[in-house]
């Protein structure tokens, strides 16, 4: 087991024309299962490839258990990586695959079979080792990744999106397996990824990414409930935070956190509320999503099917929301204001 | 705007050529005609030259009577210099498909990585293949001249030839002269010719490696020879196994090497089927012997061309 930490790590392309990483700083704790969420392009894959190894860093430094190892190449790092693809080597069969990193490492022969007969008990794979990956599902794959991954024991987990191959219904439960599996082990894993679900639900902290940088690093609770700018709130969720125009700020809530007025003696002064112009609504079984427009902007509420929204499409709606539930940003540069709470103007909108 | 109207006429026009026993047939037509005139034509003429007594005076076979059953085949086979080209055409084939494998995977390997100039280093090594065969191996008998080959020029220069010298006495190495000189020279000019379309072949092979395969074994602990060895070459078999198919079959049944560079000589040492066919039914006369000898490159071809349809079909199910 070991931390990771990269110090102002960069990586430019077409020599400086092209900046993909910009200057990251993050440290992962012991045993940590790390989360890197962002869109695609956002750099999240070009940092863990230099952490890999497979990547030159054009300034900066990555540390693994407080070694600098930027001049280490990838076998000399203690590292496994599982590839979105799988990365399988196509032409041999699963116990090859799994075995090949200890044959690299000129592990003997028994000592070979013992470890890959542990690696496949641990996934469930012990069925499966005669078969070519070609014979494989997508679920078994990810699992021969895993096992080849595992026998190195290495200090680090570097996984590269490794559930985006597999169906939603398979990738529910690849999702639990994987947290599972990293717990038991206990191996700090960096884990990359755009889905937010996957990220929620599986990291210790998020480390959420754009453009090269990192915009906040934090547990899921902190990503989701007080996000750091902007991007960090309309990315994480969905859908995403609302964000209303007043004056020089942007005033941010969670779709869920919109109630109906009570219909008479309302206490404004605990919360804002708004009109909802309701435009359509969208009935997901367990709740339904109100779509409208406050004050001319997109508005989204998020609430329990049976609730009854007493305006027909098109009409008016008063929904208010806690003051505990406000975010209120800049809306110049997106980030958010500290202390929140003071500055939050009341009355109806 | 209105969509035109379809008119029953229109309609069924384009069904027609929609459907695939008018646009299958139609498609494959001017390949058969090109196979059946081109291909298909000569070799039923062979076949029956070989079995006849035609030759180029009297190229006519007029009925029964010209049929000689397997005489030409037997005549040929007991003539010492067929043999010779038949020995030589194996040999050569499989010396300079060695060397092509082993360089092809060398100059792929070289031509894939990034470095400096690689454009030009790759438009060089194409050039033998983009040459005429018949100009390039001019260009080689001239370098290969007798008197004035600028290797011996180079190799005098350089005190490996000459009086006193590892090669010495003489001035000239006589390239095309002496047996095994000669026998390598026509090696050397075949590897120099398939080498190119071999490279281009593997190198293809290698670019559809996933570069995520390759990152998988560097993560792994694979070194360059045991990523050569485990990852890299078993997965170019198949491809490594068209580029050898292709090289072997332009290698077996080339005529211009030997004919422009030695007319496979000296006495007859780099005689090829190839070019004994030629000797022996054009210039020799006899039409119907060297039809023979063109024929006993068949077996070997039928097996080629059964290997190639093997690949097809297995990267088909693959």
């Amino acid at each position: 087991m070991a931390i990771v930490e990269t110090r102002k790590i960069t990586k430019e392309f077409d020599g400086g024309a092209v900046k993909v990483v910009k200057d990251i700083d993050i440290k992962t704790v012991d045993g940590e299962f790390l989360v890197l969420l962002g869109p695609s392009g956002c750099g999240k894959t070009t940092l863990l490839r230099m952490i890999g190894g497979l990547e030159k860093p054009t300034s900066g430094e990555i540390l693994i258990a407080d070694q600098v190892v930027n001049h280490l190449p990838p076998r000399a790092r203690q590292i496994a990586m599982v590839f979105q693809s799988y990365a399988l080597y196509p032409h041999m069969n699963v116990k090859n695959n799994i075995a090949f990193p200890l044959k690299a490492a000129n592990v003997d022969k028994v000592e070979q079979k013992r470890k890959v007969e542990w690696a496949a008990g641990i996934l469930g794979i012990d069925q499966l080792l005669d078969r070519k990956p070609r014979q494989l599902s997508g679920g078994q794959r990810q699992r021969v990744a895993l096992a080849r991954a595992l026998v190195r024991e290495p200090n680090v987990f570097l996984l590269d999106e490794p559930l985006s191959n597999l169906d939603a219904q398979r990738r529910a439960s690849a999702r639990d397996e994987l947290q599972q599996f990293q717990h038991e082990i206990g191996t700090t894993t960096i884990y990359v990824t755009h889905d937010q679900v996957e990220a929620m639900g599986m990291g210790h902290r998020i480390a959420v990414i754009d453009s090269g940088t990192v915009r906040q690093i934090g547990t899921p609770r902190d990503i989701y409930e007080d996000p750091a700018d902007t991007f960090v709130a309309t990315f994480v969720g969905s859908p995403p935070m609302n964000l209303i125009p007043r004056d020089d700020d942007l005033i941010g809530f969670r779709p869920e956190n919109l109630h109906l007025a009570p219909k008479s003696g309302a206490d404004a002064a605990s919360g804002l509320s708004f009109n909802l112009t309701s435009i359509r609504q969208e009935y997901l079984g367990s709740e339904k999503l109100v779509y409208g427009e406050v004050e001319g902007v997109r508005t989204v509420a998020r609430m329990a099917a049976n609730a009854t929204v007493p305006t027909a499409d098109g009409g008016d709606v008063t929904l208010v929301i806690d003051n505990a539930d406000i975010r209120i940003f800049d809306r110049k540069s997106g980030l958010r204001k500290q202390p929140a709470m003071a500055t939050i103007p009341t009355g109806v909108a | 705007m209105s969509a035109p109207a379809l008119t029953t006429r229109n309609v069924g026009k384009r069904y027609f050529f929609d459907s695939e026993r008018v646009l299958g047939p139609l498609m494959l037509f001017p390949a058969v005609i090109y196979i059946v005139a081109l291909v298909g034509f000569p070799l039923i003429l062979a076949v029956l030259y070989a079995f006849s007594d035609v030759t180029v005076g009297d190229p006519r076979i007029t009925g029964t009577e010209n049929f000689v059953g397997f005489e030409n085949f037997r005549d040929v086979f007991n003539d010492r210099v067929f043999q010779k080209a038949l020995r030589n055409t194996i040999v050569f084939t499989l010396v300079s498909q060695v060397f092509v494998i082993v360089l092809a995977n060398v100059l792929a390997l070289v031509l894939s990585a990034d470095f400096h100039g690689k454009r030009l280093v790759r438009f060089l090594v194409l050039l033998p293949w983009t040459t005429p065969i018949a100009l390039g191996v001019l260009g080689w008998f001239w370098m290969l001249d007798s008197v004035y080959s600028p290797i011996d020029y180079a190799m005098r220069q350089m005190g490996l030839l000459g009086p006193d010298s590892v090669f010495g006495p003489g001035r000239n190495m006589y390239w095309l002269g002496k047996t095994d000189l000669a026998q390598g020279a026509v090696v050397l000019v075949h590897i120099w010719r398939t080498l190119p379309l071999a490279t281009v072949i593997l190198l293809a092979g290698l670019t559809s490696i996933p570069q995520d395969v390759k990152d998988a074994a560097n993560v792994d602990g694979a070194g360059f020879w045991r990523q050569l060895f485990y990852i890299r070459l078993p997965l170019l078999l198949p491809i490594m196994a068209v580029a050898v198919l292709f090289s072997l079959v332009f290698t077996f049944t080339d005529l211009s090497v030997s004919l422009v560079l030695t007319r496979g000589g000296p006495v007859n040492d780099t005689q090829v089927l190839s070019t004994w066919a030629y000797f022996r039914g054009i210039q020799g006369g006899n039409l119907a012997q060297g039809a023979a000898i063109a024929l006993f490159m068949l077996p070997v071809l039928i097996a080629i061309a059964i290997g190639m349809l093997r690949l097809a079909r297995r990267s088909e199910n693959n």
